[in-house]
């Protein structure tokens, strides 16, 4: 068995059938890059013979994957410049088979059964006609860019070719996947089929019809679809579009700038020219730093956390047929209209049917807003949800989720209630950002059963879940609910009992930092640019007006009454009198109140900082830090606060910790996460950063005896 | 022998509105260096052989400003085939920088009589008709670069100048500038543009025009574009203490888009001699320097300083100041920096009243500082530009 198969016809057509051996997909990795020019030289051989091909996957409904991001990983990120000009010519041979194939001659139509991402679809895009099946299993497009790449093989000049530099760098940069229809739409293919089977004689037809085909930027009279980069009409995104790349990623995105820049030089060149051109750009990112990290945690960690890696083994998967929601404020509704989205019955409950409603209410503006839900499915989601104000109606749910305020003394009533009604079985899950489970678990009878299921806000649109087990929390609990994440479309994270968590304990860290930054006088937008220059989608103060200054501010005076009542002494810090300022003496409350540390306009939007931060905080005028130092005491806290955690034991997997912070907390998506972030600047000088930020900042950025001992072994966090 | 450079004559075009319809439109871009060219020679009646090199700035040297446009304007003149020529680029410091370097070539003593000046046709060959190497997507990523108006916006707005601040300059400058054409300050060094027939085309400035303050303030900001269009955020990589920025600078405050052409003469005393040149001033010094790109417009005080320390000069050694005005926040940023009083600084107005026709301006300027030096019998200028990617240029000249 080989990779790849030809079948020859009596009337002159072959059929080139991928089909890599000892995989369920085919990928472009070495194997590939061995058996395609073996077969254009076979196919090459059969002269007048020759008089179509017709390209398919020997995979039942996998047509191609992409590139081999193993492979990748395992390149060298620093070799010589000797090893850098050979690396430059495998990339030249891995494309020259698909040149020798569109060139040959004689037309070459694809037929895709199955996802075309990525390389899968770069051998698509060098065929002449490329049909789909019309199923919802059929996705194309280009979505290396997810990962940090850009495509290699020749998708960044056939692309831009085919459809022009303006909706090429669209669907290149934002790694877009498309359904068939779509893809017929956008004019990257150019058939659907029913079947293979039609799939197959479509294919036959066309290169009996089409003799002398070509691609179409080799035919005469070819010009750019929108224009050449020199043309006026594309100034546009000649001009704006490079600065907006910049901008819109804060420079962090080294792929999203190769992307621009290669969309636009290979279309200033002629053909081969171009792909020589492509094959440099693309190469910079096998040596980056930046998709290094992106693959890391969004490929592998991520398949892993897909494959069940922190859920436990030996549990059979569990779907919930019914799951109970108490609570339809805008948690409830969300994580409601969220599961019957996915198909699952939903209670949900309120004290009273007017609140369930609203609950109710807010799925169906939810389906209004939604652009991919039609009257139709709207309807079917809308039937799932079943507002209700009767404990009762909750006996038959095989899960719940508790969303009510995050106050002790409700939730544990709330659960004894339900608890009376459901059956044993029944798993009973609270949603709490920081509320200790195991205590939470007091007012249950069957603790083994109940465990902290975080959802972030928006809940219909966060991806994370972070799920907390208490002290007595069963593995089959713990599995049930990373099954219902999973059913949710979300990313499980597993973490333990303790104070904040994972998520909240670390986003806190930055937080703190930007409000002590403030009360030391630091020029607010330093901070907030900081951060976002960090890679953060909010600076540390938009992110507190957003959550309320009140919240904290009661939060905050909880807490120290709390550690009065136990006659702990009370250390509030100086980023608690700056909340205490600002909503005691200021009375500028948050983002709902209009005013925060933000100005806002009438509709909510954030104007700028409210200019009297300075007059309050930075009386004498602002303080001088290095900016490099701000930045810095944005991100080093959370990084350092998710090791002690990972030390202590709260979170298991390093990929948990990345993904979380990533999805559940804007940690800056390009570092890879809490953990590789530090890989990527190196543990030793991460620690050596540490501890002069140490220094100059206080101990809260004191490297953890965990990051020093991996520091002088010269480990990474995997 | 004394390798001093001197300025033996610095003329000008008339300035036209730059843009279809203006004084100058129909006029070719060589057509305005070769109207500067007869007149040069016949006002003093020259011997062309002896003048050596023409070095002409351009800020767009392509199609009919392309190659080089100096040579090929001698060789269509009645100017002697020894006379040889040479483009120049630097952005708007161009026409200056033509000045130092046929000064630096006659310093040092290889040449003895050259010609610097500028040209720019902004009506035909619009800003931006060359394109540009900063326009690659890939070194604009790599290079900051913003709007330059949003550049003047930013740079007020660091240096704490608002929109009345810079209406009140703008407004001064149309004052000085309609002053001083209505008392015939610039005809010395106007040369009328005639066609093929010996018509006068245009002989006076067109852009001046009646200003107020209350005016001013009516005007749009011209590059709020650029600020919500990525640049105002792509200004933060260089200057990350800024949220917003505030745009003021209007058609009203900024340098007009105009047409024109400047032509100096420099050479050394025997030069001079020979031809029967009385010198009408010495170049003392001359300096460059680069600045922050981003901002781009901060060059001329640094460039100013330097050349002062060069030519072991204070700045009250200096009588009058002659800063092109391509934004009004441009010169009051100078002004603020180097402590500079206002009747010591561009005294006959600017290019916000007059307009800035790129490679043309420098040398425009040195003129018309040199002109009014003479009319009040004072004694030392400083000349200064600032320039694309942060260039700074400064002269400094002094009567003999």
């Amino acid at each position: 068995m080989s990779f790849i198969r030809l079948e020859s016809n009596a009337d002159g057509i072959v059929e080139l059938i991928f089909d890599q051996p000892g995989k369920d997909v085919n990928v472009m990795g070495d194997e590939y890059a061995e058996a395609m020019p073996k077969a254009l030289d076979e196919l090459e051989s059969m002269g007048e013979g020759l008089t179509g091909i017709y390209i398919r996957s020997g995979k039942p409904g996998q047509f191609f994957a992409g590139g081999d991001i193993t492979m990748m990983l395992e390149m060298d990120l620093h070799p010589t410049r000797e090893a850098r000009s050979d690396m430059l010519e495998g990339i030249m041979q891995a494309k020259a088979p698909l040149r020798r194939l569109e060139a040959l001659g004689v037309p070459v139509v694809v037929g895709i059964n199955g996802p075309a991402l990525g390389g899968g679809f770069e051998i698509a895009l060098a065929c002449h006609h490329r049909i789909a099946l019309d199923t919802p299993k059929v996705k194309i497009g280009l979505p290396e860019a997810m990962l940090g790449l850009m495509p290699g093989a020749g998708g960044v000049v056939r692309l831009v070719r085919l459809l022009g530099m303006q909706d090429a760098v669209g669907l290149i940069s934002q790694g877009k996947q498309l359904t068939a229809d779509k893809a017929l739409a956008r004019g990257m293919i150019h058939d659907l089929a029913a079947s293979e089977e039609e799939m197959a004689s479509k294919a036959k037809d066309w290169i009996k019809a089409n003799p002398s085909a070509r691609q179409p930027w080799e035919e005469s009279g070819y010009t750019l679809p929108g224009g050449e980069p020199s043309d006026p009409a594309t100034q546009g995104l000649t001009y704006f579009g490079p600065v907006n790349v910049m901008v819109q990623t804060w420079g962090n995105m080294p792929a999203q700038q190769v992307i621009m820049a290669a969309v636009i030089d290979t279309a200033r060149v002629e053909y081969d020219t171009a792909h020589m051109i492509e094959a440099r750009y693309f190469q910079t990112l096998l040596l980056d730093q930046v998709a290094r990290n992106m693959m890391t945690t969004f490929f592998v960690q991520m398949n892993a956390m897909d494959a069940g890696a922190s859920r436990p083994g030996g549990i059979e998967k569990s779907a919930v047929k019914k799951l109970g929601i108490l609570g339809a404020g805008v948690m409830g509704a969300g994580i409601a209209f969220n599961a019957a989205k996915f198909g699952i019955d939903v209670v949900l409950k309120d004290v009273t049917l007017e609140n369930a409603d609203k609950g109710k209410a807010y799925a169906r503006d939810a389906c209004e807003k939604s652009r991919s839900i039609d009257a139709e499915k709207a309807l079917e989601i809308l039937g799932r949800i079943h507002p209700t104000a009767s404990v009762n109606d909750l006996a038959d749910c095989d899960l719940i989720i508790e969303a009510v305020f995050e106050d002790r003394q409700v939730k544990a009533a709330v659960t004894e209630e339900t608890e009376a009604v459901l059956a044993d079985t029944a798993v009973f899950a609270s949603n709490t950002s920081a509320l200790p489970i195991t205590e939470l678990a007091h007012a249950s009878g069957r603790p083994e059963n109940f465990i902290g299921m975080h959802f972030f806000s928006p809940a219909e649109r966060m991806p994370l879940v972070e799920i907390i087990t208490g002290e007595l929390t069963s593995d089959e609990a713990l599995a049930r609910a990373f099954d219902l994440a999973q059913q949710l479309g979300k990313k499980p994270i597993v973490v333990k009992d303790a104070p904040g968590f994972f998520t909240t304990r670390v986003i806190g860290q930055t937080i703190t930092q930007g409000q002590r930054m403030l009360a030391e006088g630091v020029n607010p937008a330093l901070i907030e640019n900081g951060a976002r220059f960090n890679g953060s989608p909010m600076g540390p103060l938009e992110t507190l007006d957003s959550i309320s200054l009140e919240t904290a501010y009661h939060a905050a005076n909880q807490q120290k009454a709390d550690a009065e009542a136990v006659g702990e002494p009370s250390d509030p810090g100086p980023e608690s009198e700056v909340i205490r300022v600002m909503v005691e003496d200021v009375n500028r409350l948050g983002q709902a109140a209009g005013a925060g540390f933000y100005d806002y306009d009438e509709k909510g939007k954030k104007i700028a900082t409210w200019p009297g931060l300075r007059d309050l905080f930075a009386k004498e005028g602002y303080v001088n830090l290095p900016f490099q130092d701000i930045q810095d005491r944005l991100l080093f806290p959370q990084v350092l606060e998710a090791i002690r955690i990972l030390e202590e034991g709260v979170i298991g997997s390093v990929g948990d910790g990345n993904i979380g912070s990533i999805m559940g907390i804007g940690f800056p998506p390009h570092t890879g996460g809490v953990y590789q972030c530090v890989n990527a600047y190196g543990v030793q000088a991460f620690t050596q950063r540490a501890k002069e930020l140490a220094t100059q900042y206080g101990e809260v950025f004191e490297p953890p005896q965990l990051l020093l001992e991996m520091a002088a072994r010269g480990k990474d966090f995997v | 022998m004394s390798n001093d450079a001197y300025i033996y004559d610095a003329i000008r075009t008339p300035r036209g509105k730059g843009k279809p319809g203006g004084g100058l439109y129909e006029v070719k871009p060589i057509d305005l260096v070769t109207n500067l060219l007869e007149e040069m020679k016949s006002r003093h009646g020259l011997d062309t052989t002896q003048v050596t090199d023409f070095i002409c700035a351009t800020g767009e040297p392509v199609n009919e400003q392309g190659q080089n446009i100096a040579k090929t304007a001698l060789v269509y003149s009645s100017w002697d085939d020894i006379t040889v020529g040479a483009q120049l680029h630097r952005y708007c410091a161009g026409g200056l920088d033509a000045v130092n370097t046929v000064a630096m070539k006659v310093m040092s003593g290889v040449e003895s009589l050259g010609l610097a000046g500028g040209v720019e046709s902004m009506s035909r060959l619009g800003m931006g008709a060359s394109g540009a190497a900063a326009g690659d997507a890939w070194v604009a990523m790599k290079s900051y670069g913003i709007s330059q108006g949003l550049g003047a916006d930013l740079l007020a707005q660091l240096d704490g100048f608002d929109r009345k601040d810079v209406d009140r300059y703008a407004a001064q400058s149309q004052a000085r500038a309609a002053r001083a054409r209505d008392n015939g300050y610039f005809d010395q060094s106007i040369v009328p543009v005639r066609d093929i027939n010996g018509v006068t085309v245009l002989d006076h400035d067109q852009l001046i025009r009646p200003t107020t303050e209350e005016g001013l303030a009516q005007l749009k900001p011209s590059f709020t574009t650029f600020n919500e269009y990525g640049h105002g955020d792509f200004l933060k990589f260089k200057y990350p203490e800024v949220e917003t920025v505030t745009c003021i600078h209007t058609p009203g405050n900024s340098s007009g888009v105009v047409d024109g052409a400047s032509l100096v003469l420099i050479g050394n005393k025997q030069a001079g001699d020979e031809q029967g040149l009385k010198p009408r001033a010495r170049i003392r010094t001359c300096a460059l320097t680069g600045t922050e790109p981003t901002i781009m417009l901060a060059g001329p005080a640094p460039a100013s300083q330097k050349a002062l320390q060069q030519a072991g000069m204070k700045r009250d050694d200096i009588d009058l100041f002659e800063l092109n005005e391509a934004f009004a926040a441009v010169v009051l940023r100078f002004q603020q920096l180097m402590d500079i009083p206002d009747d010591k600084i561009n005294v006959n107005g600017g290019a916000i009243a007059m307009g800035h026709p790129i490679g043309a301006t420098g040398a425009m300027i040195l003129g018309t500082v040199l002109d009014e030096l003479e009319r009040r019998d004072l004694n030392t200028a400083l000349v200064t530009l600032c320039a694309g990617g942060g260039i700074g240029i400064a002269t400094i000249i002094e009567r003999v």
